[in-house]
């Protein structure tokens, strides 16, 4: 408490003793920080890749040849709340980090948001899926760039349900991210005339979903939603098939899955999955080459949609520094809601009030191995969202920040 | 029929899933135990050699074509040949000293060695495929019972039970026995003393990575897949007495029995239930279940 005092102290001195000259870059040096999980179950997802995408940006943004100095810095959250609030604060406070990038794992997302509002930094999130980020925990200092759970609920659900899988059961991962997605999933299902029948909380980075698997057969529900990510959910599309869950007249929806999840599963026990994505490498020239690129630098691994996110996220945040010349992370934010975005990866989009990047999404299939010519040419385009209906209406989502 | 709003059926179902992982952690700790009662050294690389069993398999089915059966016995083989050099050049340097740096030294093999493999394969995990043989699976009424994890259940008893002859029941047991309790009288009697305890660790860690084999199939192949099993085996360890071998045996079954309830009653808790058990035990008996005060 007394410590928080004397820095709002030290904080509202420095503003005053810099005043007038604070429109300019804070100690020469733009420094963001790619805040991720490096070592679990969502490094594959976000980890070092994202730092690498954030390198890539930097680099094309040619950030040099327009004098702007520009660092990349980055840690490992663990998963755990404490640990990246600890991260950031040091970041912010002793490393003079201008802006947070990535932050997968929704509940560590939540508490960066509320910590980046505190210091008036800019938090632009990738990996996190919450639909709270841009709802009732939104802030003026936050963007969330890739996809959220309303996104993939209403993308993945209401396809599912449309197509006849119209009773639900949901395996759900135990923490903000999984009942954010759960509740819009159930959202979206009821509103298209499905019924859930049962829903099953499991603990973050359980390796055997056998129990609960069970649970979801008895319910004999002709769905069974995904609430779940990275690990958690290859381990239970893979268990599934040994329990004869599909075999047996039940489908699975992943409702958040990534490429890399699929590569770590094989085509031969993804295949047929639907769900939702906001990139995919192989959409057009554009994509290829960037994706090329990334895995020539990433041990052949092809980028997911997060590590686009952070890519396009920090060529967008440069942009709005470069165009108002200065890195306050509340100015910063405001400009970025101002300018239009376009990059190579999402093409041409907009920042809401609410913070949140609306562009297109994609219902993608996972293609049979026998359809798949190459390594990582995994999806289907079955149908594209354009991006006014991908996102939850503004006026849903209970944020102050919407008048 | 219901019990507690469950169906019996569905009951009988969660308790042979719990059976199923509780021979997952019966073959874990009884490596544990066997390492710790009988060398003292509290084993902190176990889960990463239970991961580089499962790597193990994974290699040698991609790289040579070697696939499940076979490497049921090589990977053990090779990689408890990797413990018996770690023992060798390092761990024999510690036994003057407290256990406190065996359990360091071990645990800093562990980080390095997965992160090794993670910088190599990612954290997403590899595929392994089932063996032909024991794909599909049989439908018991109650339930569906994958014919993989009716062959883990009996694998796995089968080693526990053979191991806790051997060293309980026979010759070369007592020997081993023998030589924790005091090592000068039995290098006096003849027996090469060191030989015997790395062939012990080696057989320990061996155990490890058949585990990691027989997880393969059903688990994703993934650097920390040892990293999140093997605090609960500690647990396990903890709770059936440390260094007592049917103690973790018939606690590696227990404690998956009541873990698959605790993923029925109250899901939530299925990761702590365990923790929870071992706080009880260590306050009523603080040499665990099976152990003896020494």
């Amino acid at each position: 408490m007394k410590r928080r005092l004397i820095s709002t102290l030290l904080g509202a001195a420095l503003a005053l003793g810099t005043g007038a000259a604070s429109a300019q870059i804070s100690d020469g040096v733009i420094k963001i920080g790619v805040l991720s999980d490096m070592s679990s179950l969502y490094a594959d997802i976000g980890g070092p890749g994202s730092t690498l995408a954030a390198k890539m940006a930097v680099e094309d943004f040619g950030a040099a040849a327009k004098g702007m100095k520009v660092e990349v810095v980055s840690a490992d959250h663990q998963n755990k709340a404490d640990v990246g609030s600890s991260v950031a604060r040091q970041w912010y406070d002793v490393d003079k980090v201008d802006a947070i990038f990535d932050v997968p794992n929704s509940a560590v997302a939540l508490a960066i948001n509320q910590l980046t509002r505190e210091k008036g930094k800019a938090f632009i999130d990738s990996g996190a899926a919450s639909s709270d980020l841009t709802g009732k925990a939104c802030s003026p200092n936050t963007v969330h760039w890739t996809y959220d759970t309303w996104m993939l609920a209403n993308g993945t659900g209401t396809a599912i349900v449309k197509t006849g899988g119209d009773s639900w059961f949901f395996l759900t991962s135990d923490y903000a991210f999984g009942h954010a997605l759960e509740r819009d999933t159930e959202a979206a299902v009821l509103k298209n005339g499905g019924k859930v029948l049962g829903k099953v909380r499991h603990p973050l980075n359980t390796q055997d979903f056998s129990s609960f698997l069970l649970q979801a057969q008895s319910s004999k529900a002709k769905v069974i939603g995904l609430a779940n990510a990275g690990g958690d959910t290859i381990n239970s599309v893979k268990q599934a098939a040994e329990f004869g869950i599909v075999k047996g007249g039940q489908s699975l929806a992943g409702m958040l899955v990534f490429l890399s999840d699929v590569h770590g599963l094989g085509l031969d026990k993804a295949q047929g999955l639907i769900f939702t994505e906001t990139f995919y490498w192989d959409l057009n020239d554009q994509t290829r080459a960037w994706a090329k690129r990334f895995a020539a630098a990433n041990n052949g691994k092809y980028p997911t949609m997060v590590h686009a996110g952070v890519y396009a996220g920090v060529l967008h945040y440069l942009k709005a520094i470069d165009a108002i010349k200065t890195d306050d992370g509340t100015k910063v934010i405001e400009q970025m809601k101002k300018m239009p975005t376009d990059d190579p990866l999402f093409g041409k989009g907009t920042i809401r009030a609410d913070g949140r990047k609306v562009h297109p999404a994609y219902l993608v299939e996972v293609k049979k191995p026998s359809e798949s010519k190459g390594p990582y040419d995994y999806y289907k385009i079955r149908s594209t969202i354009p991006a006014e209906q991908a996102f939850r209406p503004l006026a849903d989502g209970g944020c102050s920040l919407v008048k | 029929m219901e019990i507690f709003g469950i169906p019996t059926q569905a009951l009988f179902g969660q308790l042979l899933i719990g059976l199923i992982n509780g021979s997952f952690y019966a073959l874990l700790s009884l490596g544990l135990a066997v390492i710790f009662g009988l060398l003292n050294i509290i084993n902190f690389t176990h889960g990463a050699q239970y991961m580089l069993g499962a790597f193990c398999a994974y290699l040698l089915m991609n790289k040579l074509g070697i696939g499940y059966w076979p490497s049921l016995l090589l990977a053990p083989l090779i990689v408890g040949a990797t413990g018996m050099l770690i023992e060798r050049l390092m761990l024999s340097k510690l036994y003057k000293l407290d256990h406190l740096y065996g359990l360091l030294l071990t645990f800093g093999l562990a980080l390095i060695i997965q992160g090794i493999f993670r910088n190599e394969y990612g954290s997403a995990g590899q595929p392994y495929a089932m063996p032909e043989l024991l794909t599909g699976g049989r439908n018991l009424g109650f339930m569906f019972l994958p014919n993989y994890r009716a062959w883990v259940i009996f694998a796995s008893l089968v080693v526990c039970l053979t191991t806790w002859y051997v060293i309980e029941k026979t010759k070369l047991g007592a020997y081993l026995r023998a030589a924790t309790e005091n090592p000068q009288l039995v290098q006096a009697f003849g027996v090469n003393v060191p030989r015997m305890i790395t062939l012990t660790y080696g057989f320990g860690v061996a155990l490890a990575a058949l585990a990691g084999v027989m997880a393969a199939p059903i688990y994703q192949v993934s650097p920390q897949m040892g990293a999140d099993l093997i605090i609960v085996v500690f647990a396990v360890v903890v709770i059936g007495g440390m260094g007592s071998i049917m103690g973790s045996i018939v606690t590696g079954f227990g404690l998956g029995l009541i873990e698959g309830l605790t993923k029925v009653f109250y899901p939530e808790a299925s990761n702590t239930v365990i923790f929870v058990i071992m706080a009880i035990v260590l306050l009523i008996r603080p040499a665990g279940l099976f152990g003896t005060q020494k």
